[in-house]
């Protein structure tokens, strides 16, 4: 797993606070955005970031991100891109791990071992990648296992317990507990049961627990808090970059965020890591 | 990991399941009432009895005697399955599925539909058998197919159009994928191709395999001796694979699988996805598909829409990487040819999917001689394609 992912999940467990993990897709809403937004995100207090790799057809993707994902088609913004925007964003000072999330297709198109090799040189930390469930992933977990990379697999409500404990073996860092049976997007409230369901993971698995899907106000990121170690949010990003003109969406990711995650890093990126 | 049930996720290196993890359990589920059901006398009792009253099967196997003497060549069998209830081959799968999903429990069906032959067929069963049924359809296919979109909703469907991506099938699989991630609990996803996560290309397969199964006996029984090729058209590829399936093990019957041209395969604009597609993921299977050198999917096109799809069932894939069956492709125009050659021989209309399948093995025909014999998988009837016909050929309706 990556030094990073490790150490801001030790430094969370010591102060016990919520990490917060906010998600963009690269290129939206314009490729030259996506860098400024990863670190809008983090001075706004965003933990862990998730970089959504855009794919033709995100089939677990509700309305607002399946656009975000068509922009960027569009625009030609493809997995080389992706890693380039990465490398950028630490070249700028970015600190948090950087989580690659997207579909298994255009991984392959580009070779499994090369694209994990060339995501960790770029500066990245792990992997979503929400069509390659464990029992399919063998060639990309050794490539993970290879380069020091975290593969964060996705369990569900609808996960078994038998299904739950295979999966947590292929964890190293944490796992993505979907909150509710369904695409991403925003949800007025969180779904009743999520203590049972993440009570069922925490069974199998010491790991780091992150809840995503339908999280979009502080009052969800604080519920999720209760049961989770890590809240994460996406298509409400999208919404807050949706909200106003191009130009100043970095600022109102920065903004939504520092609300959102109840812990804005002030000043982070001028004098650096400040815990 | 999971239920062990005999049944093998993989056809050589393609298949498998690639699915969002929400869905895991469903797949399980479906996998293991499968096959329960293919080892229970009563579901196929069950199974035989609606196909011979309903579905009106055997369908017949058809010597195309003027079109045969017409070419000079081989002799042409037509399975029949434009005579199957609903006009096309995708009744046969449409049953078995939702008896499965009465096994299951499961009081709401979902569907993706191209052409509107699947969509049809599973209003169908879905009005036979009291199931709730929603089509998920492109809206771009909506327009193509009008009359099936009436049909459906006539049948009680409720038919949403899908206005992502290119708005045809491919598009129409990714929202019923998000609307059964959704209600999974309650809802089957019916799948109207041998594509997808296992177990449904296998499942798919062996609900179509019926077609090849009363061809073999019917030739055997009107020829005398087996076809030396079979031939069928190929989109998701579930009447080729339903033809051709028990013929596998004939190694002396050609199996010849026939894809859409489209403008060309050196153009942009096919769906030949065997012919010049490449391996990857997409649907939940591995298999090939039409897609850039960035692994992303590539528009499709067919004057067909039940062909109009930029990947094939993985059996498929298989059979091509063994060489067991060959793939060619038949343009939009060739295929025009071939709707109005049987037409006009045979007094038989078949839709435009078929129409590919029929050109290609005219020239077959002429190629291998007579004395020999071919069939075709004639998968429907041309009702729904007067339309997109006249617009070819310059008539206005």
């Amino acid at each position: 797993m990556s030094q990073r992912l490790r150490e801001t999940f030790a430094q969370a467990r010591e102060t016990g606070r919520t990490l917060f993990v906010p998600y963009v897709t690269a290129g939206y809403p314009r490729r030259e955005d996506t860098v400024e937004v990863l670190l809008a995100m983090e001075s706004g207090g965003g933990d862990i970031l998730e970089l959504g790799m855009p794919f033709t057809d995100p089939q677990a993707d509700g309305a607002t991100i399946q656009h975000a994902n068509h922009v960027a088609i569009q625009q030609g913004v493809y997995l080389e891109d992706c890693l380039a925007m990465v490398a950028q964003a630490r070249e700028q000072g970015l600190r948090a791990p950087v989580l690659l999330m997207g579909y298994y297709n255009p991984i392959l198109a580009m070779g499994e071992e090369r694209f994990v090799r060339l995501a960790r040189e770029a500066g990245a930390d792990g992997f979503i990648i929400v069509d390659l469930p464990p029992e399919e992933a063998s060639d990309f977990l050794s490539a993970c296992r290879e380069h020091d990379m975290s593969f964060v697999p996705l369990v569900a409500p609808t996960t078994a317990d038998e299904r739950l404990a295979v999966i947590a073996e292929a964890a190293d860092a944490f796992l993505y507990c979907v909150s509710v049976t369904g695409t991403t997007g925003t949800r007025t409230e969180l779904p009743p049961g999520l203590g049972g369901f993440l009570g069922r993971v925490r069974k199998v698995t010491g790991l780091p627990l992150a809840l995503g899907f339908g999280i979009s106000t502080r009052a969800h990121v604080e519920q999720a808090g209760e049961v989770a170690d890590a809240a994460i949010v996406g298509s409400a990003i999208i919404a807050a970059i949706d909200s106003g003109d191009v130009d100043g969406c970095a600022e109102r990711v920065r903004a939504y965020v520092a609300e959102v995650s109840g812990h804005e890093h002030a000043g982070r990126l001028r004098t650096g890591r400040d815990e | 990991m999971g239920v062990e049930t005999g049944l093998s996720p993989r056809f050589g290196e393609f298949g498998g399941r690639y699915i969002p993890e929400t869905l895991a359990g469903a797949h399980e589920e479906l996998e293991q009432a499968y096959n329960e059901a293919r080892q229970d006398p009563a579901f196929h009792a069950e199974l035989a009895e609606l196909q011979r009253q309903y579905v009106g099967r055997p369908t017949p196997l058809y010597l195309a005697e003027r079109l045969t003497e017409q070419t000079g060549g081989a002799r042409l069998w037509l399975k029949r399955e434009d005579l199957a209830h609903t006009g096309a081959h995708k009744i046969n799968n449409a049953l078995g599925q939702a008896l499965l999903a009465k096994r299951l429990g499961k009081p709401r069906i979902i569907a993706e539909t191209g052409a509107g032959q699947h969509g049809v067929a599973t209003a169908t069963v879905c009005a036979m058998m009291g199931l709730e049924c929603v089509v998920y359809m492109g809206s771009e296919d909506i327009r193509r197919q009008s009359l099936n979109v009436f049909r459906m909703k006539m049948l009680g469907a409720t038919v949403v159009p899908v206005d992502s991506g290119s708005k045809t099938l491919k598009d129409a699989i990714n929202e019923a994928m998000r609307d059964w991630v959704t209600n999974v609990q309650t809802t089957h996803y019916l799948i109207g191709s041998a594509i997808g996560p296992h177990p449904f290309p296998t499942m798919v397969r062996d609900f179509q395999a019926v077609i090849g199964r009363e061809a073999r006996t019917q030739m055997m029984e009107q020829a005398g001796k087996l076809p030396d090729v079979a031939i069928a058209c190929v989109g998701g590829g579930s009447n080729a694979i339903g033809l051709f399936h028990p013929f596998v093990d004939d190694a002396e019957v050609r199996l010849i699988g026939v894809e859409a041209a489209g403008e060309g395969v050196s153009t942009e604009r096919h769906s030949a996805t065997l012919v010049a597609g490449r391996p990857g993921v997409l649907h939940g299977t591995r298999t090939y598909l039409l897609q850039d050198s960035h692994g992303q999917i590539l528009p499709t096109h067919s004057i067909s829409a039940g062909l109009d799809y930029p990947g094939v069932g993985p059996e498929h894939s298989w059979l091509k990487t063994t060489e067991r069956a060959e793939y060619v492709s038949v343009d939009d125009q060739q295929a025009l040819e071939g709707f109005k050659a049987l037409t006009a021989a045979e007094g038989i209309i078949p839709a435009l999917e078929p129409s590919h399948a029929i050109y290609h093995a005219l020239d077959v025909a002429r190629e291998i001689g007579p004395g020999k014999d071919i069939l075709i998988g004639l998968s429907g009837r041309g009702d729904k394609d007067m339309h997109t016909v006249a617009e070819a050929l310059g008539v206005t309706l």
